[in-house]
């Protein structure tokens, strides 16, 4: 019984991302408004709508219990802007980020491509042993929606890159804490095949608790 | 490295029905939209496009509950449009569960509305349908219009047309293109009126004069009666996605087809 949290930053549409999850396998798929329950659930989603400010704004008084969360291995996956958010800080606000990963978030180049990048691109995979990625093949298609991209101080931990006019790191991965700048919820059987992956992270870690 | 060109089938919703008909004639059934949205996602579809062209507000909220299912089911983006008036009727839609709406008659009468969606929803979820038609010039008629040549007819521009290709506007295609953009579009979704339904081709000059244009995505739209039309409109026009209805519906032709097709002759494709 895999439960999953999706927060709410209170900027619309998680109905896509809940339909997902529960399509791969979760048996338990709620939105919540803050992480006073954290710990009932088995992973927590930090979904991709909204804007950088407002987003941090109403998760900031959530930090500690994420942070705690994160520390005793909850897996976690940031989309788009909630793989941002984790970040020091972003060109596209003002509020400083969560500060769990080391790094910032940057404007796409323009005049090269079009921004926001939007559309399928292919991934190159980086990382040999990564979870979130297992049975993924280089060059796969998923399908982004973005106009900033982040530039982690530790390049290791980009287990996948998208070529747009520059690199975009498409993966990155720190234990349990996965975050992805394209939308896996509408990548079609490639995300599909990582949502799965995902859930199987929180059955692991599930397990290891007991 | 750029981004994939997408293939985009076009399903007509009607009270909570497909239909497919000829020049909005004789309109028939064609199944459940949320069997029809599986389908095409399966076959490979990069994302679908659906027009709500009920007339009543009832049909309308059936519309919501159609939109609801197909984000249930589908894992590929998806695109509304047609009767959308207002802020309301948008943010019911992507509430539902689509991820953009089309605006049309609605972007010409308020403009404004554009970027009013482009604020609280992002440009990404606002697609600017553009429905034009050709009008050759007959003195005064072109004057201030970005006007093209054809050998037999003569000069002509292109006009925005709104209701469904009924009334027209007097506004240049080409000049709209530019000011929707400004005004917050993500994306234009751009349909030739004239090619529309014939089955001859899309309108590749048309396509092209709106690329140049633009920097946000286009979609050419109108006249697809075979992949090999597709081909041409992505080698002759910077164009990002390509939209087609009746070769889907009729089964003439299946969207993995189209992609392995397209594939051969070199456009990049996701496959």
């Amino acid at each position: 019984m895999t439960k999953i949290a999706i927060f709410d930053y209170g900027a619309g549409n998680l109905f896509s991302l809940k339909s997902a999850l529960e399509r791969n396998g979760a048996k338990k798929v709620d939105i919540i408004y803050d992480m006073k329950d954290l710990d009932r659930y088995d992973g927590l989603v930090l979904p991709g709508v909204g804007n950088f400010d407002p987003a941090i704004q109403s998760i900031e008084k959530d930090a500690k219990r994420l942070d705690s969360a994160i520390e005793k291995g909850m897996p976690v996956m940031g989309i788009c802007l909630g793989m941002e958010m984790l970040f020091n800080r972003s060109e596209e606000g003002k509020l400083e980020g969560l500060k769990i990963l080391d790094g910032e978030v940057v404007m796409l180049p323009k005049g090269k491509v079009k921004v926001p990048h939007m559309g399928w691109n292919n991934l190159k995979i980086t990382a040999k042993n990564s979870r979130f990625l297992r049975g993924i093949e280089n060059d796969s298609w998923v399908y982004f929606v973005h106009s900033y991209k982040t530039v982690p101080k530790d390049k290791k931990l980009v287990t996948a890159s998208s070529d747009y006019g520059t690199t975009v790191p498409a993966v990155v991965e720190k234990g349990n804490l996965v975050g992805v700048q394209f939308h896996p919820e509408k990548s079609g059987d490639v995300g599909a095949r990582m949502i799965k992956n995902f859930l199987s992270m929180c059955k692991e870690a599930k397990a290891d608790k007991k | 490295m750029t981004l994939a060109k997408r293939i985009i089938p076009c399903l007509d919703v009607d009270n909570g029905r497909v239909v497919k008909g000829v020049h909005f004639a004789d309109v028939k059934d064609a199944g459940d939209p949320v069997e029809l949205a599986k389908k095409y996602s399966e076959q490979g579809a990069d994302e679908l496009v659906f027009l709500d062209i009920t007339a009543s507000q009832q049909g309308r909220d059936t519309m919501k509950n159609v939109v609801r299912k197909v984000a249930s089911v589908i894992d590929i983006p998806f695109t509304v449009g047609g009767g959308i008036k207002k802020l309301e009727d948008a943010r019911g839609i992507l509430l539902s569960g689509a991820d953009k709406v089309s605006i049309n008659t609605a972007a010409v009468k308020s403009p404004g509305l554009i970027t009013q969606l482009m604020e609280i929803f992002g440009k990404q979820c606002v697609v600017v349908a553009i429905d034009a038609k050709r009008r050759y010039c007959e003195g005064v008629e072109c004057k201030g219009k970005h006007t093209f040549r054809d050998k037999k007819k003569g000069r002509y521009w292109f006009e925005v047309m709104i209701y469904g290709g009924k009334e027209g506007t007097g506004l240049d295609a080409i000049a709209w293109a530019r000011e929707v953009e400004k005004k917050g579009a993500g994306e234009i979704l751009l349909t030739s009126i004239d090619a529309d339904g014939t089955e001859n081709g899309y309108d590749v000059e048309l396509t092209k004069a709106i690329c140049k244009a633009s920097t946000i995505p286009v979609i050419a739209s109108g006249g697809c009666g075979s992949p090999r039309h597709m081909r041409d409109v992505f080698e002759k026009a910077d164009v990002d996605a390509a939209l087609a209805a009746s070769i889907f519906h009729y089964e003439k032709t299946t969207v993995d087809k189209v992609k392995k097709y397209l594939k051969r002759s070199g456009v990049r494709t996701r496959i």
